[in-house]
């Protein structure tokens, strides 16, 4: 418990008495109180950050879940050809470290020797580079889609072995088509999963990190300091050497991700009722 | 669930009923009743979804079989005529006085110490929520909850910036100590402990005159092995697959994980009279994820079951 205390409470502690600070060049640190936070609220750089991710989080999760629910449904249905194949193979990318996912994707993406190149030489077109400053987003979405689908997939496919297979019988019995079986008692019997699975999404979009700040090595000019939030937090401590403001940053993250994880729970219980 | 005293703790997740492995008999025997017919069509769309997963690891292992110059050369989905998959295995091993040994064994220290801790301290700490009572119980029980809906990424800049005040960056406890600790696991442990282990087990060992330590190695834990199984696979994929946490805790290369080696040997080709490695980084991506990989691979059965367990994900 000391332990927990330590790397848990600790932290967020000394950040929050971090923000309430600012170090000047003459006069050295004092207190401002919410300064900090005034100035994260009214910073352009910090917005376009946030706008971004939540672009992300729009367009991104629901293609990621909506793959996961197919797959898992369709390995579920029992209608599937060597269906424990396509169980793990689909999963596999789950053990990949972001690293390896991004600089792998990252050198396919490349019109030099990656695939896109080749897909430019073999038909003779001239496809648009997927690390350019307008694709890059999507480029980013297509990784972590890869990397978490076969995740999601096996807690929805978790969740759908668990449903008493009764209810399938007797839903056939009434004449009950597949399609009506997976809107009216799959789904529902899920829903659980579904709403764990929004949620760690959600956290992962608002804290996206690793993949852009790879990325950004093999396509310096269409990330910016400031692409997501995180990526600014950390360039603000370290390039920036602006502890106080980056713990401020933080914390508005960190709070901005708990408070609409907890909204996105809260209704996904209430439906449930 | 709603008979386990630890879960009606202020925000409950709904989570589906937690018999681990559905009674696989009367499954079949239902499917035999009216088994669907299998459908081409339905799996080659989701055939699709595996080609998706598979090909870019397809490519890895074909790109890591060529040379520098075989890379830009030839296609990418095809071998090129040179086979160098070894040559490059030499290659990434002694690059630069073997630095990727030194990386592979900071890995292995980061995992068995952060993943074997983690493990451990929320086997410990799940046990003791579940089975004894304490003032402050609840209370202690409503932060962990809490914390797991925390990001570690959220708390990695404030945690370096204390450790930085501490003069412990740069050092291994760096990494080491923040991964010590995961709330999931130790949530996981708890709700699991709750269920497997009978409180009349216990006071069964204690009539017996056991004492708590041993009532502990002798009873508790062998009814808990599947959970810490799963704990411990989740926890060493997280260390393993660090990057954030060591990219802000390091500095000196000689402490890096494979995972920060690799991005500075991809971040070599974009500095001014850095030398290019591409065949390298492929090569060294490649052997990172082997060993996950056939971990996933050869311990299924627990990771399965084990998810079906939790159903909740770190």
């Amino acid at each position: 418990m000391a332990a927990f205390a330590l790397v848990f409470l600790a932290p967020i502690g000394y950040s929050l008495y971090l923000s309430l600070f600012q170090e000047k060049l003459i006069g050295g640190t004092s207190f401002v109180g919410l300064d900090n936070y005034q100035q994260a609220l009214d910073d352009p750089q910090f917005w376009t950050a946030l706008r971004r991710v939540g672009l992300f989080l729009v367009v991104q999760v629901p293609i990621m879940l909506g793959i996961a629910l197919l797959v898992a449904l369709a390995i579920d249905s029992g209608r599937l050809y060597g269906r424990n194949f396509f169980r793990v193979a689909v999963f596999l990318p789950y053990a990949v470290p972001a690293v390896v996912a991004t600089l792998m994707w990252g050198f396919m993406y490349g019109t030099r020797f990656g695939l896109v190149g080749d897909i430019n030489d073999a038909f003779g077109v001239s496809l648009p580079d997927p690390l350019s400053a307008d694709l890059v987003l999507a480029s980013i979405a297509n990784i972590v889609t890869w990397e978490f689908v076969g995740y999601n997939m096996l807690i929805f496919y978790s969740a759908l072995r668990v449903v008493p297979h009764a209810l399938y019988e007797a839903a056939e019995i009434d004449g009950a088509g597949q399609w009506r079986v997976i809107t009216a008692i799959k789904i529902p019997a899920i829903r659980g999963a579904l709403v764990i699975a929004t949620i760690f999404s959600i956290i992962g979009s608002f804290q996206l990190f690793n993949e852009p700040s790879i990325l950004k090595k093999l396509a310096p000019n269409a990330i910016t300091t400031h692409f997501t939030p995180n990526i600014y937090t950390h360039s603000l401590a370290f390039s920036g050497q602006q502890h106080n403001y980056a713990a401020t940053v933080a914390i508005v993250m960190g709070l901005l991700t708990m408070v609409i994880a907890y909204l996105v729970q809260l209704r996904g219980m209430r439906k449930e009722a | 669930m709603a008979t386990a005293p630890a879960t009606s703790a202020p925000r409950p997740m709904e989570r589906p009923p937690r018999h681990m492995p559905v009674p696989r008999t009367s499954r079949r025997r239902a499917h035999r009743a009216g088994r669907p017919r299998r459908s081409t069509a339905l799996t080659l769309l989701t055939g699709l979804v595996v080609v998706y997963a598979l090909l870019p690891l397809v490519w890895l292992v074909i790109s890591a079989t060529k040379t520098p110059t075989g890379l830009t050369s030839s296609s990418g989905l095809w071998f090129d005529g040179d086979f160098a998959l070894w040559s490059n295995i030499a290659d990434t091993i002694t690059y630069d006085d073997g630095v990727y040994l030194r990386w592979l064994l900071n890995t292995l220290l980061y995992v068995v110490a952060g993943a074997g801790g983690a493990t451990f301290l929320a086997v410990l700490g799940g046990y003791a929520l579940a089975r004894f009572d304490f003032p402050g119980k609840r209370g202690v029980f409503a932060v962990v909850i809490g914390a797991v809906a925390v990001p570690g990424t959220a708390l990695a800049i404030p945690t370096f910036l204390m450790f930085s005040k501490l003069g412990l960056t740069d050092t291994p406890w760096a990494v080491i100590i923040p991964s010590l600790i995961s709330p999931f696991g130790l949530y996981l442990m708890t709700v699991f402990a709750a269920e497997a282990i009978p409180a009349e087990l216990l006071e069964a060992a204690r009539i017996d005159g056991a004492g708590e330590v041993r009532t502990f190695f002798r009873v508790s834990l062998p009814l808990l092995a599947p959970g810490i199984v799963t704990v411990l696979l989740f926890t060493m994929v997280s260390t393993w697959n660090n990057y954030f946490l060591p990219l802000i805790m390091l500095k000196d290369p000689d402490w890096y994980p494979l995972t920060l080696g690799l991005d500075s040997w991809n971040a070599q080709a974009g500095t001014a009279g850095g030398h290019a490695i591409p065949h390298l980084v492929l090569t060294g991506s490649l052997l990172t994820i082997l060993p996950l990989i056939a971990a996933f691979l050869l311990l299924q059965r627990y990771w399965q079951s084990g998810l079906a367990a939790g159903s909740v994900k770190e």
